[in-house]
């Protein structure tokens, strides 16, 4: 079977997920209802979500067998997969939202198609490769014009439109960094001294990775998003390790990171409360706290503890809290949510809620797919540019999955960013889709590339 | 390059296994800990969206029952009010459970084991609870707590059906009622007003001094060991010293040389003394153990809202054995000396001589029955204890039918139906001739159905008087 028909067979999972998906939240609302008088609706209306969806992605897949017949056949159907998963998810939490996500699912394709047919080859980006870091780190601080979601300089509002301009910024500073990294890893490499075991590189090829520590601090000090920098400095050093083999980078970037958080992060209050927050969330005094507290995270691990091994069953979390418990007008509303941000930040909790352990490693599992598609792809690229490429675009996106899923499983502490393709937004989502078209062309050339060598 | 790539698929391996882990660490882990946070409050709030059972009377009506708002809460509702405050108890999300609500909580909730919860999600059964059927009789219930209200302001009665042990009627003034025990404020006032304590279930949880009553007991004794018979003479003079202290009888009347039989119609405080010194503490003590006395009664009800009737003389201030040099013997055979008896215990003393010696376990639920109606589990009656033999509980009858016909408990006759009974008046306040007044008592005599004990706190006068008719009111009902 040719790949692009194993990617169309692939898609058809996807789409029996999100029918059956559908078709059990109706099922949990009409039963809550305690009317059967809903019947054929469910089977109808979840059927013609499930089409919809499958008529979405199978226009994708033409594009992509029209454009980029070689590319890797599994990365769209898994990304499918992630994202009828999150939009059967959303639907059960707020089907208004849900509603909106399936709006930027559709833009997000024709993003997805547009960068596949304007750009036709990703390696001109090389050329305007300053403008893009510039334009990545003003996407950056932008925000700070803006004011502050629970504490972060994060989002900026335009009108009803909440726009993260992060998740678009993740991609340009990988392509910079891509570019640059191509130029300079001979210098890097080169020239070192040995001291005591380690090759050290010479001192004046510190300096573009102190630049990269410098915007790292920056952004933490000047956003205040743990997330967002470990992010970008994470996927900065898989990228010169993959550009130099030398894992002294990696570890002077580690430490340095890691001292300069330290020392940047005791000033910024709201940094501090996070990892307060974090080494206790059980605590009376931070539950309570209004904001900056634990609340958030606490029920977040409750959700979990809750769902076991099997879940509660789909649809069956409780999100709010209703009638009599939930102290009205007088007193904070904010408590009246049983798990804030439950469509964001911590779909995470919801879904282990609902499907337990065994569901949450499921979606771990598909996660870890994709990115060893994207690792593949990157050892498949015959050029270094496309290799950093794929290994940042790639490392970047495994990141995002484990700063949110860390943080809410209190592995780490806790920093808003979204769990890709799963959670609500638009921005997350047409990033992402840009994220999986950029992929796709680096695997199509790498592959097209090799036939012809052979 | 290749190779750092691969070792970059490693260490993102790794990242996910440490995702894993964490998620398992508090899905499976931790989970149960979580789970007991007390700021958690996810249990409660799922709880509330089960339909949690209705709880019958005997007649069929609702006494505590769920209602559902638009938003899918339930919330519990006692269409008899005050009616049955005690023994159901309430069940509030923000108060918790007591009571029969308590003790049967996994019932009513739906809460069953691991297994069949997992079995019943993965079919896709929604949790219920199911209905708990009691043998409670409305009626009757209501007349016990008007007739404790006409005479005093604090009382207690138990209804028994003594061949099986099921409770009819336990009521306690003052009460509550458990609609508005949420309201604000309520629950502090109630649980903090110490005068009247509408909250403490008096049937089961507070012992006082049963007087007269028990010689029911030392009757049993005395008759079963075969050391006495009906016809038995003792002395009966009033003044005869016990413990070195002069004990009277009522009015300081001497009934010289008296057969037991009439020592008991009559109430003769130092017949039964004698009886009970005579019988030794230790044999008092197994015949008090036969009856269920000195350990917690064997109800459906939580163990920890209900106290055993014990001996707690002072000194020393707390309960000890009847074997215990504490013990004032003669005292304690006729209901004094420290000894403190719930009504519910006092109850049991005559459902045993009415059961023909066998003491039946007392249940409170008779079923409980699931949403379609299909019966989940039967209270089966069983027997607590073989108290005395067949004979002497034809004996003891017999005397106790005499205390009615013609002795201190007249008050408690019905027409055309043979009464057993025996009064009590312990005095609380000495000189004051303020008493607790008592009477157990089962009918019909021939074939007892019904065994009943009613107390009435601080009244001006007898037992006889004051708690007979209530008793009477309550057997005639329940006799209908």
């Amino acid at each position: 079977m040719s790949a692009r028909n194993r990617e169309l067979f692939a898609l058809i999972p996807a789409a029996l997920l999100v029918s059956a998906g559908f078709a059990a939240v109706f099922l949990s609302r009409d039963d809550l209802l305690g009317g059967l008088s809903g019947t054929n609706e469910v089977s109808n209306a979840s059927l013609t979500y499930g089409a919809i969806f499958l008529g979405l992605c199978v226009a994708a897949h033409l594009v992509i067998r029209l454009t980029l017949p070689r590319a890797d056949p599994y990365l769209f159907p898994l990304a499918a997969l992630l994202a009828s998963f999150g939009l059967v998810m959303i639907y059960r939490i707020d089907d208004g939202l849900a509603r909106l996500q399936a709006q930027w699912f559709v833009i997000g394709l024709g993003l997805f198609t547009a960068t596949i047919v304007l750009l036709r080859d990703y390696r001109k980006l090389e050329r305007y490769r300053y403008l893009i870091a510039i334009g990545g780190i003003m996407l950056l601080l932008l925000p700070r014009a803006f004011t502050p979601v629970n504490g972060a300089y994060l989002s900026i509002q335009i009108g009803s439109l909440s726009v993260q301009p992060a998740e678009f910024a993740k991609l340009g500073i990988v392509v910079f960094l891509a570019s640059y990294l191509r130029d300079t890893r001979q210098l890097l490499v080169t020239a070192g001294r040995r001291f005591m075991g380690v090759t050290i590189p010479p001192l004046k090829h510190f300096g573009p990775m102190l630049v990269v520590w410098g915007t790292a601090m920056l952004l933490l000090f000047y956003i205040r998003d743990i997330g967002s920098s470990v992010m970008f400095f994470g996927a900065f050093l898989a990228m010169i390790y993959v550009a130099t083999d030398r894992l002294s980078f990696v570890v002077v970037g580690i430490v340095t990171f890691g001292l300069g958080a330290y020392l940047v992060a005791g000033h910024i209050g709201h940094i501090a409360d996070r990892i307060d927050a974090w080494q206790d969330p059980f605590n009376r005094t931070l539950l309570d706290k209004t904001s900056g507290g634990s609340y958030q995270l606490a029920q977040g691990l409750w959700a979990q503890a809750d769902g076991g091994v099997l879940g509660q069953g789909f649809g069956q979390a409780v999100l709010r809290i209703g009638g009599a418990n939930c102290p009205t007008a007088a007193s904070s509303t904010v408590n009246c949510s049983l798990l804030p941000a439950p469509h964001t930040d911590f779909i995470y909790a919801v879904i282990v809620n609902e499907l337990g352990l065994v569901g949450a490693a499921g979606l771990l599992c598909v996660y870890l797919l994709v990115v060893q598609r994207g690792f593949k792809i990157a050892m498949l690229a015959r050029d270094s540019f496309s290799k950093l490429l794929a290994t940042g675009l790639t490392s970047v996106f495994a990141l995002q999955v484990f700063v949110i899923v860390g943080g809410v499983t209190k592995l780490i502490p806790l920093t808003g960013v979204t769990l890709p393709f799963v959670s609500y937004g638009g921005s997350s989502v047409l990033a992402n889709f840009v994220l999986l078209a950029l992929l796709l062309m680096v695997s199509d050339r790498a592959r097209r590339e090799a036939e012809l060598a052979t | 390059m290749n190779k750092p790539i691969g070792r970059l698929f490693v260490v993102a391996l790794l990242m996910f296994g440490a995702l894993l882990v964490s998620t398992s660490w508090w899905t499976v882990l931790r989970a149960d800990d979580l789970d007991k946070n007390p700021d958690n409050r996810r249990a409660l709030i799922r709880e509330q969206k089960i339909r949690r059972g209705t709880i019958f009377a005997a007649d069929g009506s609702a006494i505590a029952r769920s209602t559902r708002d638009e938003e899918g809460v339930y919330h519990r509702a006692y269409p008899q009010g005050k009616r049955f405050g005690h023994p159901v108890g309430y069940s509030y999300a923000s108060l918790g459970q007591t009571e029969v609500e308590k003790y049967r909580n996994d019932e009513l909730s739906g809460n069953k084991n691991a297994i069949t919860t997992t079995f019943d999600q993965l079919i896709g059964h929604k949790r219920e609870g199911d209905d708990v059927r009691t043998a409670l009789d409305p009626k009757a219930q209501q007349l016990a707590l008007d007739g404790i209200a006409k005479v005093g302001s604090s009382g207690a009665a138990v209804a028994l059906d003594p061949r099986t042990g099921a409770v009819k009627v336990m009521a306690s003034t003052p009460t509550y009622d458990p609609n508005t025990i949420t309201d604000k404020g309520a629950f502090s006032a109630a649980s903090t007003d110490n005068e009247h304590k509408p909250l403490v279930n008096r049937a089961v949880q507070f012992g006082a001094a049963p007087g007269s009553t028990f010689k029911v007991v030392t009757a049993t004794a005395a008759i079963d060991t075969g050391q006495f018979s009906p016809g038995s003479m003792v002395d009966g003079d009033s003044g005869q010293k016990f413990a070195s202290r002069p004990l009277a009888n009522d009015f300081n009347e001497n009934f010289g040389p008296v057969d037991l039989k009439t020592a008991l119609a009559k109430s003769v405080n130092t017949a039964f003394a004698n009886v009970g010194t005579k019988l030794g503490a230790s044999t008092m003590k197994e015949y008090m153990e036969r009856f269920g006395f000195d350990r917690k009664p064997q109800l459906d009800y939580p163990r920890d809202e209900m106290s055993a009737s014990v001996v707690a003389p002072s000194p020393p201030g707390h309960a000890v054995s009847p074997t215990s040099k504490y013990v004032d013997l003669g005292r304690l055979s006729i209901g004094q000396g420290g000894l403190q008896a719930t009504p519910l215990q006092m109850a049991e003393v005559a459902a045993a001589v009415a059961n023909d010696g066998k003491l039946m376990k007392p249940h409170i639920a008779t079923r409980v029955v699931d949403r379609d109606g299909r019966t989940v589990d039967t209270i089966e009656p069983s027997v607590q204890s073989d108290v005395m033999k067949s004979s002497t509980a034809a004996a003891v009858t017999d005397m106790m039918v005499g205390v009615v016909q013609n002795g201190t408990g007249t008050n408690a006759q019905l027409p055309g139906i043979q009464v057993a009974g025996k009064t009590g008046t312990a005095e609380t306040e000495f000189g004051k001739k303020i008493n607790d007044v008592w009477f157990i008592g089962f009918a019909p005599a021939e074939n007892p159905r019904i065994a009943v004990a009613v107390t009435v706190k601080a009244v001006t006068g007898f037992g006889g008087d004051f708690a007979a008719p209530i008793a009477r009111d309550i057997m005639q009902e329940l006799l209908k």
